[in-house]
């Protein structure tokens, strides 16, 4: 206690959970996936004005080194088949922002023959951004609100037993931690 | 220029041309079949209209109010003489649904020809490469014909949950599908 106390102001103590999340959060890298007029506000978000970057958000030109895939725009069945193997080809932990009307719910376009009425037909969704299109401010929220969701999430360690565990069937531990082995 | 290019049509196909008609400037002249391309080059060739540019071909469905049941219609323009003409010719269902090729007149047309096979199933006799542009190889139907099911809905990869919402008061049934390709169930969620 001692040591501690001549250490105030430098030393901090926290669970290793909360600080991966941490780093995790403020890391996150999107899949540039821009399908329609919302990938223009995408690259708006991106841009200088409104500039995700101060949060950590930059885009990649490929999924095996995103974190996140904003879907951007409207969803066809021929689109849909490209964006199930993207998402097969991200690492996970792996997330999916719904951006627009369109890819929250088919939009506009809805009854139309060959859109698919919304991306989570497809995959998973974790956030999703209303707007037709979202202005720049909206999917800044949603980006915010992404945040937020990883910030809570378990991710190495089980809240209730302690255990290192694959925190749900999506966000796994990785190959690195074997399930069920007790932290050191 | 206005009517000029339906005069001379007529003067030199005769019964070729079925019927013109002007509306605020716009010529139209409908056509058989027989003399499409034919018309075609003329058109483009004589040095007077010189319709170089060909714009879009695309088919009107009148599915049970007029037999025969397609217009295919054909705008042309001429960049250097600034004028514009729409040919169409009638075509009927079945057997009957084809127009000749204009690929050989503009190399252009090729795949407007080929998006009229595919939304409108208007075969284009004499395309070098008549296949679908727009939808996938293996999609059923032809999507912007009146009798394609307005829900029909042909999914390409296996969906987390189904797509088939019931409205009240929905003048569409959902479950009216001509090609059984609606997915009633949930796939499982995964």
């Amino acid at each position: 206690m001692a040591l501690y106390q001549s250490m105030e102001g430098s030393v901090l103590t926290t669970n290793l959970d909360k600080l991966i999340n941490l780093a995790r959060m403020h890391s996150i890298w999107y899949l540039l996936f821009g399908l329609a007029c919302c990938a223009i506000e995408l690259m708006q978000t991106g841009g200088p004005r409104t500039d995700v970057d101060r949060f950590g958000f930059v885009f990649r030109a490929t999924p095996r080194q995103s974190d996140l895939m904003i879907v951007a725009g409207t969803l066809t069945y021929k689109m849909a088949k490209r964006t199930r193997l993207l998402y097969d080809q991200m690492a996970e932990p792996r997330y999916v922002i719904s951006m627009g009307s369109c890819s929250n719910c088919g939009g506009l376009f809805q009854l139309a023959y060959s859109v698919c009425k919304g991306v989570d037909n497809i995959v998973p969704v974790d956030i999703y951004v209303p707007g037709c299109p979202p202005r720049p401010e909206a999917l800044t929220e949603g980006i915010l609100a992404l945040q937020k969701k990883i910030k809570g999430e378990p991710f190495l360690v089980s809240p209730e037993s302690g255990l290192i565990v694959n925190s749900n069937p999506v966000v796994g531990a990785g190959p690195a931690f074997a399930a069920g082995s007790k932290v050191a | 220029m206005s009517q000029a290019i339906l005069e001379r049509l007529k003067e030199r196909y005769e019964d070729g041309v079925v019927e013109t008609a002007t509306e605020r400037g716009d010529d139209c002249a409908v056509l058989k079949r027989e003399i499409l391309v034919d018309v075609c080059r003329f058109l483009k060739d004589d040095a007077d209209f010189a319709m170089n540019l060909f714009v879009d071909v695309t088919a009107v469905d009148w599915l049970d109010r007029r037999t025969p049941r397609f217009d295919v219609v054909f705008q042309l323009k001429s960049i250097t003489k600034r004028h514009r003409v729409t040919l169409k010719v009638r075509v009927d269902d079945g057997d009957d649904a084809w127009v000749p090729s204009v690929t050989g007149v503009w190399r252009g047309a090729d795949w407007f020809e080929r998006e009229l096979w595919d939304m409108f199933g208007v075969r284009v006799d004499g395309h070098p490469n008549l296949r679908r542009i727009l939808m996938w190889d293996g999609f059923e139907g032809h999507p912007l014909r009146k009798d394609y099911p307005v829900a029909g809905r042909q999914p390409l990869v296996p969906l987390r949950k189904s797509e088939v919402h019931v409205f009240e008061n929905n003048p569409v049934d959902p479950f009216v599908v001509g090609l059984g390709v609606v997915r009633e169930k949930s796939d499982g969620d995964a």
